[in-house]
């Protein structure tokens, strides 16, 4: 091996990263790319933040993309070229997000870029792929109502995980009085709006269903857990929805299990923990609740167990976690793989153009498929968390579920639809057979 | 030959009892439920529970308490179920031999949230007479929760034996419970019942009372309106009681967040925004801590906090020095550019820690005496809370004898109030402002310790309570102690009134708002200082 592996040269980049930002110089100059790149490399963009709040989620991805880009160039790249990384840090500063992708794809002319977590950041680079005209992978579940010609959403939409698990737990649980708690911003708060009339509309009662918002990072539980006890008492089975965001999972759960709320009881079904997530708390006084998610790193595929295999050795790491946004990146970037191959060529209208209809392995078993509205099939798993902080699946939809952009539960987007192949339209009216276009 | 004889007689005799205690190891009801456990599949699996645990057989009770435990192993290929124990031996599910040990092939058999609860009211009936008094109030409890019919034959022999006065009750509970949901039961009886539950009186007897249904006699149904009725006044009352705890322990916790910062910034005027980094720092120091105990000396984990609070303050009170010595001293008198500094430097020991350790939560266990809660009354005190409370008040207590009785304490107030002065008198001012710094920083490690038990610990721990502490300070009073402990309080009591009518989005609202008008009319907060020193 002649050359130095790519994982090699962007580990010592983002190690200079680590370091320029730690000088305080995080606005701005903390970008890792600089490398400059031969001609006969395709480069691909990573934008996850590597410093700040959301460095806690987003790290990860950043190696899992590396990781592929890692195996790719060992089956020999693609189009005959090798990929390369350019990987940048927005530092969870949402304005950032929208630099970084300017200067991703302008200064280093990326070809495709990964990235992205909260909802906010999406929205805020959103612009600059339009107007640059670039592809940008979004690897997280999210609310929904929207579809995007430039954003590809390998993540879950709503009808992907919030609604297979209420059916869980009405079917298996009996659940009859809902709490819906969430952090306070856009994701829980859509989800949670088409909950309800979800759950309206299954003939729950306005009284049995109690919403509850909380800031980001909140950390005392406890008035909020005891009037879930309290509500709880009412004599009808009792289950709570979490969208309750990163780092106020651990207080939350810690509160639950102190005060003694078990599964048995009062299960809890979080939208938004995951393994990363566990691997803070003890999980002992958990077992039993719940996550809805379309990957867990416990389900037994060959696929996943090469994949975790591969993972942990590549990360030179026995114990690094598996999870479900990093199974959004790994179907993700072998779709673009795919239509780069199918097309050849990275020009991103050309790629744009033939990924609706793609398919890619999943890592559990089954094979998803890009659909016209930019979103993908995906299985839903229902999971129990375990003493070891890994999750045993006890239910999971029959077939792949389709990921719809626009909610059919809420009264503003029953009627539309995302279909990029025969309307080129992401917002099209099917009442009106109107597009709205991007004004609305 | 006779003795010939009779040792074949009992050959016979022998082989005779053998068969008959073998038998059932081939066939039986008891046995074909057990093999169930062996499917893999949750509806046999609860089927297996029902026969398992009415079957009456002796070992009924170790294999359902092992389900419970994750200890009962089932293999799918021989269809054959183990018990392992507690101490690592197994026997055979079946027939109760001991076996060498459990084929690979066998798995932990798996329990969903319903086999839950089926397994807690299997175990409800079986342990009803067990010697062991909590058990036998746990087994009451889940009998309560499940109210199944099939349960009072046990529960009332259970009651007629039992001579302890609170298992009476709960199994007198549990009775009436059956007796309520009981198709058959006479109306006097089921009047009896809601008498016993109302007495209860917590959520729970609530929950049932609500669940009763329509088919009850008139009588009943009244009675048990009236109950809730009852129940739900006196639980009004033990709510507000709730808050004021909440708000204590709420309290307590900003009180410890901010106590360091009363001293780096309320004695000393340094707005230091790294104070939120150094309960950081102690969290993990606490996490390490804690590793090192659990690779090394596992049966000390119940102390691990007890060691992790001297070296958190240690570590957090060095690094305080050292920052005091190379950054902040050169900056004394100038407000903005520490607060900058400070600001950078907190940025630096964030990404420094998320280097070292990583971007992930680490895991901080609760020791076992902080974990659980108790009952007082109707509410329910979490030992971690109580804990910190306690712990919270022997710090202020401590700090506050320190500053009056030391003769570093008496430095360091003689050079806050009177710099020139103090100098003049041979005190070494800026190994006073050094070493009060490292106090400030070293209290704000031991705050890290108790908050690494309530909240995550990841590089950002520091950065949710800063505005939390600036506030406490400032709204307490600069440069007061009393003033920081009033002040928190007064906050987190004032919170969690607010939080159950408002929400806790628009309580913390209101509470800033709040702030912000005092402040308007109080610039100094509660306790202002006054006299020269506030000048100077």
């Amino acid at each position: 091996m002649p050359t130095k592996s790519i994982h090699d040269i962007a580990a010592s980049f983002s190690r200079r990263g680590v370091l320029a930002a730690s000088a305080g110089l995080m606005l701005g100059l903390a970008s890792i790319s600089g490398a400059k790149a031969a001609d006969d490399t395709i480069k691909v963009g990573v934008l996850h933040s590597l410093s700040g709040t959301m460095a806690i989620s987003e790290t990860t991805l950043k190696d899992t993309i590396l990781f592929l880009i890692d195996e790719q160039n060992k089956k020999g790249g693609v189009l005959g070229k090798k990929l390369e990384a350019v990987v940048v840090d927005p530092a969870s500063n949402w304005p950032l997000f929208a630099e970084k992708a300017r200067e991703l794809i302008t200064k280093d002319k990326v070809s495709v870029v990964f990235g992205c977590w909260t909802s906010v950041s999406r929205k805020s680079v959103l612009p600059v792929f339009k107007e640059l005209n670039n592809i940008l992978f979004y690897p997280v579940q999210y609310e929904g109502e929207e579809s995007e010609r430039n954003v590809f959403y390998t993540g879950a939409a709503p009808n992907q995980q919030a609604i297979p698990a209420v059916d869980y737990l009405m079917k298996e649980e009996k659940v009859k009085r809902w709490v819906l708690a969430g952090t306070d911003y856009v994701y829980p708060r859509t989800t949670n709006k088409i909950l309800e009339a979800y759950l309206k509309s299954k003939g729950v009662a306005q009284e049995d269903i109690m919403i509850n918002y909380t800031p980001f990072g909140h950390s005392d539980w406890q008035t909020i857990v005891a009037d879930i006890k309290k509500f709880g008492s009412a004599g009808k089975k009792t289950a709570v929805v979490s969208t309750i965001n990163g780092d106020a999972n651990v207080p939350f759960y810690k509160e639950l299990g102190n005060q003694g709320i078990k599964a048995k009881d009062i299960p809890v079904v979080a939208f938004s923990v995951g393994e990363e997530e566990l691997a803070g708390i003890d999980t002992k006084p958990l077992v039993g609740h719940l996550a809805a998610w379309n990957y867990f790193e416990s389900i037994k595929t060959p696929a996943n167990e090469k994949f975790i295999k591969d993972w942990q050795a590549f990360t030179k790491n026995p114990k690094r976690t598996t999870n479900d946004p990093m199974e959004a990146h790994v179907i993700g970037f072998n779709m673009w793989i795919k239509a780069v191959e199918k097309v050849k060529s990275t020009d991103p209208d050309k790629v744009i153009d033939a990924l609706p209809g793609i398919e890619a392995p999943n890592l559990t078993g089954g094979v998803s498929k890009m659909l016209p509205n930019h979103h993908i099939t995906k299985p839903v798993f229902i999971g129990e968390i375990k003493g070891n902080g890994q999750f045993d699946v006890v239910w999971k939809t029959p077939g792949l579920v389709a990921g719809d952009a626009w909610s059919k539960e809420l009264d503003g987007s029953k009627d539309l639809i995302g279909d990029w192949v025969g309307k080129k339209c992401g917002n099209f009216n099917t009442k009106t057979n109107k597009c709205l276009g991007s004004g609305s | 030959m006779p003795t010939n004889l009779s040792a074949r007689l009992c050959t016979l005799v022998l082989s005779l009892v053998l068969i008959a205690f073998a038998l059932p190891a081939f066939a039986g009801p008891f046995e074909d439920a057990v093999a169930k456990f062996a499917n893999d599949d949750y509806s046999d699996t609860e089927e297996a529970i029902g026969a398992v645990a009415s079957s009456g057989n002796k070992l009924a009770f170790p294999i359902i308490n092992a389900l419970q435990d994750g200890r009962l192993m089932a293999d799918p290929d021989s269809k054959k179920v183990y018990v392992t124990g507690t101490d690592g031996k197994s026997i055979d599910a079946a027939t109760g031999e001991a076996v060498a040990s459990v084929p690979d092939s066998a798995s932990a058999v798996r329990l969903n949230n319903r086999l839950r609860r089926s397994v807690d009211a299997a175990l409800g009936s079986l342990t009803l007479q067990s010697p062991d008094l909590g058990a036998r109030l746990q087994a009451a409890q889940s009998v309560f929760k499940s109210h199944e019919e099939t349960a009072l034959d046990p529960v009332e022999s259970a009651l007629a034996k039992e001579t302890n006065r609170s298992a009476k009750t709960a199994l007198g509970e549990a009775r009436a419970a059956i007796l309520l949901f009981k198709s058959d039961a006479t109306e006097v009886q089921k009047l009896e019942a809601v008498a016993t539950i109302k007495a209860r009186g917590d959520q729970e007897a609530l929950a049932l009372l609500s669940d009763i249904g329509t088919d009850q006699p008139a009588s009943v149904a009244k009675a048990a309106t009236s109950a809730i009725g009852s129940i739900q006044n006196s639980l009004a009352v033990w709510s507000t009681v709730q808050n004021a705890w909440y708000g204590l322990s709420l309290g307590s916790v900003l009180l410890l967040a901010a106590i360091g910062l009363a001293i780096t910034f309320g004695v000393m005027g340094v707005i230091n925004m790294a104070h939120g980094e150094m309960v950081m720092i102690g969290a993990y120091t606490t996490f390490v801590v804690q590793e090192v105990i659990r690779t090394r000396y596992p049966a000390l984990f119940d102390y691990s906090l007890l060691i992790a609070v001297p070296l958190a303050f240690l570590v957090a009170g060095a690094i305080g020095v050292l920052i005091e010595r190379s950054i902040i001293r050169f900056l004394y008198g100038r407000p903005l550019e520490t607060l900058l500094a400070t600001w950078g430097l907190s940025l630096v020991l964030q990404q420094a820690v998320r280097t070292m350790f990583g971007p992930t939560n680490r895991e901080v266990g609760n020791p076992s005496w902080m974990s659980g809660a108790f009952d007082l009354g109707q509410i329910t005190i979490t030992y971690n809370r109580l804990w910190i409370l306690v712990f919270t008040l022997a710090v202020f207590m401590i700090l506050l004898a320190m500053l009056r009785y030391t003769a570093l304490g008496l430095e360091m107030r003689a050079v806050t109030q009177n710099r020139r002065m103090a100098a003049s008198m041979g005190i070494a001012t800026s190994r006073v402002d050094a070493l009060t710094f490292g106090l400030g920083s070293g209290i704000a490690g031991i705050a890290g310790v108790a908050l690494s038990q309530i909240d995550n610990v990841s590089p950002n721990l520091g950065q949710s309570y800063i505005i939390d502490s600036f506030m406490v300070v400032v709204f307490g009073g600069v440069g007061n102690l009393w003033g920081t402990l009033v002040g928190a309080f007064t906050l987190g009591i004032s919170n969690k009134f607010l939080e159950p009518v408002a929400g806790a989005v628009l309580g913390k609202i209101a509470i800033l708002v709040l702030i912000i008008l005092f402040i308007q009319k109080r610039p100094r907060g509660l306790f202002a200082l006054k006299g020269r020193a506030v000048e100077a």
